[in-house]
């Protein structure tokens, strides 16, 4: 992403601070400890406070997961959502697939902590596989990849899927929601959808020239 | 009962939020020894914020929690439910009740949308013949208002529009580049749209550091750019030596002795579950509308066998809330726009404030419009509903591009307006239930009339036009009359008001013109209690102005000896 348009400076014309998307983790750190410390007149206690946290928050992003267990999903569960989130988000030039980004990981804690998930996720897991042993006399991780495309056909544009499949079109629109939003809420999918903000900007210029030019707007 | 210390202080305030950190604020300044007890727990947003928090820095991805049902990185503990402290409805009542509890109250949770009533708002009645008026005019809270965007700071433009006071502005910050559209599409339709009004620095301001434009208000500001109660009210006023600050402290009732004068407040500290008692020459109320209405009628004794302040029956009464409705739709114009940044400040830059004559319209009053859109924070429930997009669904690599396309395409429009008192909307004692503290709790009664039902209609068709002007489809049908046309529960825009309502006449009203107890010299109220109406404007402001005229009453009359 070009930047031209999103520098911001600071306020006394010395420095830069960059806020597209190529911004890398220490110059956030950086941008976040050193401008309140730099340009902003507050109390030095309040700045070390505000410091302090943001650099404790953006350490805990770097720490690395290990091997990771599942805690709602059993094994067999686990493999086929595996399959199927990345059916729903794959890899492609701009980004990896659901898997890469942690969507499983993602969707494993949120049905542990919010049992509202629990019933339609398993229930959906158990439809789909109903459909594969039904038309392929396999469960879904077992079929080919043009077997599993010709299952999701039918299920994943609702004004066209037929009324029969109407439980797994619903369970197939709250998947595809949850998985891109765990997807697009993971650091790749941050990067991969153009968002930019969560910054100091140390100015607030209004939306660059692109942007308004895009809507055919402009400032007057 | 049992007590830390037999310190006997000048004034005690129940709650720390937009009314009680002025109280505070302003009393201590004058000198008095003062004591504030809040229901929750301590909060720093130096150090408590998660401000510029990634969503994936936390497993949730930003997901509500209970205590915080807007989210886990909002600053606001509370919600809609709290562990043993319920609240009933009555059959058929619709009503939700969001509470704080923690230092600053509320002002960890609003908008910052800022707004004075207007000349009209304190004298509708003299207009349309409903409701009431307040005792007092715009003409006398002008210079409260005045001092309140002084202290605290608000940004703004100079309009000159009749009932939408101008105030002392900050500049405001140019609109992103969905609101020049929306602002366009207002113009065509005839709509007035203006920069927004919102208490947030686009300058320091006393100390405090300007904006830095993250757009992430709600999660408190480390570098306190904005308004809550605590950054700027609470811990200037702690700085005076003057102010004692009781945190978990419950309270259950204002004390009286045998002339019915206040002594103080009974409380429950909520760590070792012991009650407990401060006393003081004043006692404020300021723990929220409804709160405080609860507060005093539990204050029973023989001289006020109804509770206390409430010898015209009128405690509880005449609540309202603002009413609302949203609208939201695809604009197809915003597809594949160019990646920027537009978090600007924590609110929209934009705002429609009420436009039209009522003479034309079956309604009475008005209602502002809230603009939301843009490409936000990716968190938990991003872009949910990919399906109702044009392309109606899929999967794979076409479907990862269409989210790229439609990221940041939807525009939508909340209604905020201006409900009529009526008898039928208050609260009350449950006769039964009790709260975890063996505090009597309330009973809501709710119940909108065709006014606010009229008015949510010509919501949805002004929402409905404008995203249409814009080329833009909205995905749902308008809702029908029997669903009120999709207005919102009572209560749940958090703008609830009244019910210690202020008045010339003791037989229809709870305090006075100084939000000072008709039937007890010594109490006052400070929230949105003491509120007539409530105008389509969010209360804080007014809140905040009308608390300290309130106290520099109160200052006067103990320098009067008259307290």
């Amino acid at each position: 992403m070009k930047t031209e348009d999103g520098r911001s400076k600071m306020k006394d014309g010395r420095s830069k601070m960059k806020d597209g998307s190529d911004l890398s983790r220490r110059d956030m750190l950086k941008a976040a400890i050193v401008a309140p410390l730099a340009f902003i007149p507050f109390a030095d206690a309040d700045a070390a406070h505000a410091a302090h946290h943001a650099m404790a928050a953006l350490q805990g992003q770097a720490a690395g997961a290990p091997a990771y267990a599942p805690k709602f999903f059993h094994a067999d569960e686990w493999k086929q959502l595996r399959v199927l989130v990345n059916l729903i988000i794959p890899k492609d030039e701009r980004s990896g697939s659901a898997t890469d980004a942690g969507v499983p990981e993602f969707m494993d804690f949120i049905c542990t902590e919010y049992p509202g998930y629990q019933t339609w996720v398993r229930d959906g897991l158990r439809w789909l596989d109903g459909l594969a042993y039904d038309t392929y006399h396999k469960n879904f991780t077992n079929c080919s990849d043009a077997e599993r495309r010709a299952m999701l056909d039918q299920i994943a544009w609702p004004a066209k899927a037929k009324p029969e499949m109407r439980a797994g079109v619903q369970f197939f629109n709250s998947m595809r929601d949850f998985t891109a939003s765990g997807f697009f809420s993971s650091e790749m999918g941050v990067k991969d959808i153009g968002y930019i903000g969560n910054t100091w900007l140390m100015e607030w210029k209004g939306c660059p020239k692109p942007a308004l030019d895009h809507l055919g707007v402009r400032y007057t | 009962m049992q007590s830390p210390k037999r310190l006997m202080y000048d004034v005690a305030i129940v709650g720390s939020g937009a009314g009680g950190g002025m109280v505070a604020h302003v009393l201590t300044k004058a000198g008095a020894n003062v004591v504030m007890l809040e229901a929750g727990g301590p909060w720093d947003n130096a150090k408590d914020s998660a401000m510029l928090k990634w969503p994936y820095q936390s497993p949730r991805r930003g997901a509500s929690t209970k205590e915080r049902p807007f989210g886990e990185f909002d600053a606001c503990i509370g919600g809609w439910e709290l562990d043993g402290e319920p609240y009933t409805k009555a059959e058929g009542t619709k009503f939700d009740w969001w509470r704080a509890r923690m230092l600053g109250g509320r002002t960890n949770h609003w908008g910052r949308i800022s707004l004075r009533f207007g000349p009209d708002d304190f004298k509708a009645k003299g207009r349309d013949g409903l409701g009431d008026d307040w005792p007092i005019s715009y003409d006398d809270m002008a210079p409260y208002y005045d001092k309140v965007d002084r202290l605290i700071g608000v940004f703004g433009s100079k309009e000159g529009l009749r009932n939408h006071p101008d105030g002392d502005f900050l500049p405001p910050p140019r609109p992103r580049c969905h609101e020049l559209l929306v602002k366009d599409a207002s113009d065509k339709l005839g709509v007035t749209c203006i920069p927004s009004r919102l208490s947030i620095l686009t300058k320091p301001l006393h100390g405090r550091a300007a904006c830095h434009y993250c757009g992430q208000c709600n999660r408190g500001c480390m570098v306190n750019a904005n308004f809550t109660s605590p950054n700027v009210l609470i811990f200037p006023a702690m700085k005076t030596g003057k102010l004692t600050i009781l945190t978990n402290a419950m309270a259950r009732e204002v004390t009286t002795n045998a002339q019915g004068v206040a002594t103080g407040v009974s409380y429950v500290d909520k760590h070792s579950g012991q009650d407990r008692h401060v006393q003081a020459r004043i006692v404020v109320l300021a723990a929220s509308a409804c709160e405080s209405a609860r507060i005093l009628l539990n204050s029973k004794s023989s001289v006020h066998p109804n509770g206390l302040a409430n010898s015209s029956g009128v405690v509880g009464k005449y609540i309202t809330d603002t009413t609302g409705t949203s609208v939201g739709g695809f604009i197809p114009k915003m597809m594949d726009q160019p990646a920027h940044n537009c978090d600007g400040v924590g609110g929209l830059h934009v705002y429609m404030p009420w436009w039209i004559d009522n003479k034309k319209l079956d309604f009475p009053r008005g209602y502002h419009i809230e603009v939301w859109g843009g490409r936000g924070v990716p968190s938990s429930g991003f872009m949910g509903g990919i399906h109702r997009y044009p392309k109606g669904g899929g999967y794979g690599k076409e479907l990862k591009a269409d989210y790229r396309h439609y990221y940041g395409t939807s525009i939508g429009f909340d209604g905020r307006g201006e409900m009529i008192p009526n008898e039928k909307s208050y609260c009350e004692i449950d006769p039964e239930k009790k709260d975890r503290y063996g505090i009597p709790v309330l009973r809501f009664h709710w119940e909108w009339s065709d006014h606010e039902i009229n008015q949510v209609k010509h919501m949805q068709e002004t929402f409905r036009a404008l995203i249409a002007q814009m080329g833009g489809t909205v995905n749902n049908q308008m809702p029908s009359k029997e669903r009120g046309y999709g207005i919102s529960n009572g209560g749940s825009i958090i703008h609830e008001v009244g019910g210690v309502r202020m008045g010339d006449d003791s037989d229809s009203s709870a305090l006075n013109a100084n939000c000072q107890a008709h039937a007890c010299k010594n109490l006052f109220v400070a929230d949105g209690g003491p509120f007539v109406g409530q105008a389509d404007k969010n209360p804080t402001w007014t809140i905040l102005a009308l608390a300290w005229r309130t106290s520099e009453g109160i200052a006067r009359m103990m320098k009067e000896g008259a307290l």
